[in-house]
């Protein structure tokens, strides 16, 4: 019995300290726009496959709290930004040890879930009080992509949630909590059934993707230049995103 | 009291070892706050906490949370006296479920209430289909639910232990003398419960007044109507407006500890009930 106990002890102590550094791989770690997710996991895949020893850790949330982190010291490779104003956060906040580049492009997309309970079929039909409407916060960059469009469109909304970003409007959509959401085209096969796309017509407005290095290191510069490659552009094409 | 450092026996030093532990956790608590007072634009403070949206926030954190304290007391009360009063089978078991959300990270309240009460939940669906009740996002009521679902837990177990605490005998006295149950609740049991009722509604409503996690996830982001003082804070963090996120921060600080102490005595409430100079003695 103690013996049992000694060795459990042992087995959690090795399990817990596995995590503590001590590795001798290569860690890249980057900070990527929500809506990056699934594309980036590929591309750290990918890249983790063409650089043995390497070992890429990625941290997915909305970009403007992406920003928020780095501009306050986060220890980020990488950051991979949805629009090219929180990208200037960084910039600006000296953060970045290079020059960002766009890698991506996304256009807005209009979902609701699988059944549409609010009966949405087009932009203008947002403006009923009555729809449960979820869009992202303003310095969000899918929120700031929202509100141009729907300007343009003179759709005038009232949105019942503002989320921190595209993902948790996403999910909202999904659980069939709200009647519709604004999101990204790359979004749309992410809730895969669980929600439809509503056409939007010709889009003329997008995001714009900048990424840049953080840290001076190799690996970061590395990296970037993989999200830059070739590889990378197919990965991000595969996923829904356009090229700048 | 003679002095700072004097324990309540005179004559004995204070370890120096335990002091230095002490000064280190104050230091480690403390920091954090000294580090944004520091921060702090003072000579505009004034000017970020005028603004509207400010102001709205502030009145939608206050309305949120006071009834989300009224929830936690008219719920709560009856819950304390069953856990306190009544022995049944699995008593341990509600007191568990009953203080989850103490230890439960918000953002999983909010989460497991999208099952419940959500368009698609367990009794949402119920709700909606019957009532017509429509989605709680970006409704006050969610927000209500989503912050006494994390503040409850505060209020009941505060006024289980008042609860425990007191005397039964002079409830027994009272119906002896021909006093009826209501009787009996309303002229003994209450105000000898008061203090425990009014520190456990203060701690909920302090709760409240915090809550994140359970109302941005279950009642989402509406100005004037959930977005409370804490979302308002983490949103200008993210929009790159410090300022505006450092001056809400030293309201909810300022509104925080003046709740705490308010409390104080409460919570040293044995030994402070002791006439001075009586020689301590251990808790039974």
């Amino acid at each position: 019995m103690r013996t049992l106990g000694l060795g459990l002890l042992a087995g959690v102590l090795a399990w817990i300290s596995a995590g503590c550094g001590g590795d001798d791989g290569t860690i890249v770690t980057v900070y990527a726009a929500a809506s990056l997710s699934e594309a980036f996991e590929d591309l750290a895949e990918e890249f983790e496959a063409a650089n043995p020893g390497v070992d890429v850790k990625l941290s997915f949330a909305g970009s403007a709290r992406l920003a928020a982190q780095i501009s306050a010291g986060a220890r980020a490779d990488v950051f991979a930004s949805a629009d090219i104003a929180n990208m200037a956060r960084v910039v600006d906040a000296g953060r970045t040890s290079a020059p960002p580049v766009l890698f991506a492009r996304n256009r807005l997309a209009l979902v609701v879930p699988a059944d549409n309970p609010g009966d949405v079929t087009e932009l203008a039909d947002l403006v009923d009080d009555e729809l449960v409407v979820a869009v992202c916060a303003p310095e969000v960059p899918c929120g700031a992509l929202a509100e141009t469009v729907l300007d343009d469109a003179g759709v005038d909304i009232d949105a019942d949630t503002e989320e921190a970003s595209v993902r948790a409007v996403l999910t909202k959509v999904m659980l069939g909590e709200v009647d519709a959401g604004l999101v990204y085209a790359s979004d749309v096969a992410v809730g895969s059934d669980k929600v439809l796309a509503v056409p939007l017509g010709p889009q003329i407005r997008f995001n714009d993707y900048p990424v840049a290095t953080v840290s001076d290191r190799e690996v970061a510069t590395d990296f970037v230049d993989f999200v830059l490659g070739p590889d990378g552009f197919r990965i991000l094409w595969i996923h829904g995103f356009d090229s700048p | 009291m003679t002095g700072r450092f004097t324990t309540k026996r005179p004559h004995r030093r204070p370890p120096i070892a335990i002091l230095v532990m002490a000064i280190i956790a104050v230091a480690v608590l403390a920091l954090p706050l000294v580090g944004l007072l520091q921060r702090t634009p003072w000579s505009s403070l004034g000017t970020t906490l005028g603004e509207t949206a400010t102001l709205e926030a502030l009145r939608v954190s206050v309305v949120v949370s006071l009834l989300a304290a009224g929830v936690s007391v008219v719920l709560g009360l009856p819950l304390a006296w069953v856990l306190a009063r009544l022995s049944f089978r699995g008593r341990a078991l509600v007191r568990a479920v009953v203080l989850l959300p103490m230890v439960l990270p918000p953002v999983v309240g909010g989460i497991a209430l999208f099952f419940a009460l959500g368009r698609r939940g367990l009794v949402g669906r119920a709700l909606h289909n019957w009532f017509g009740l429509d989605t709680l996002i970006g409704t006050t009521a969610g927000a209500v639910i989503a912050a006494a679902f994390v503040s409850m837990p505060f209020f009941v177990i505060t006024a289980e232990a008042g609860l425990r605490q007191l005397d039964s005998r002079l409830e027994s006295a009272a119906s002896t003398l021909g006093a009826g149950r209501w009787t009996v609740l309303r002229r003994i049991t209450l105000p000898l419960l008061a203090p425990s009722l009014a520190a456990g509604a203060t701690l909920s409503w302090a709760r409240a007044l915090g809550e994140f996690g359970a109302t941005i996830t279950f009642a989402g982001n509406h100005p004037g109507r959930t977005r409370t003082l804490p979302l308002a804070i983490a949103q200008a963090n993210e929009a790159g407006q410090p300022e505006a996120a450092i001056a809400m921060s030293v309201l909810l600080i300022g509104v925080s500890l003046l709740i705490l102490i308010g409390l104080r005595h409460r919570w040293i409430a044995p030994r402070a009930r002791q006439p001075e100079g009586s020689p301590e003695t251990s808790p039974s």
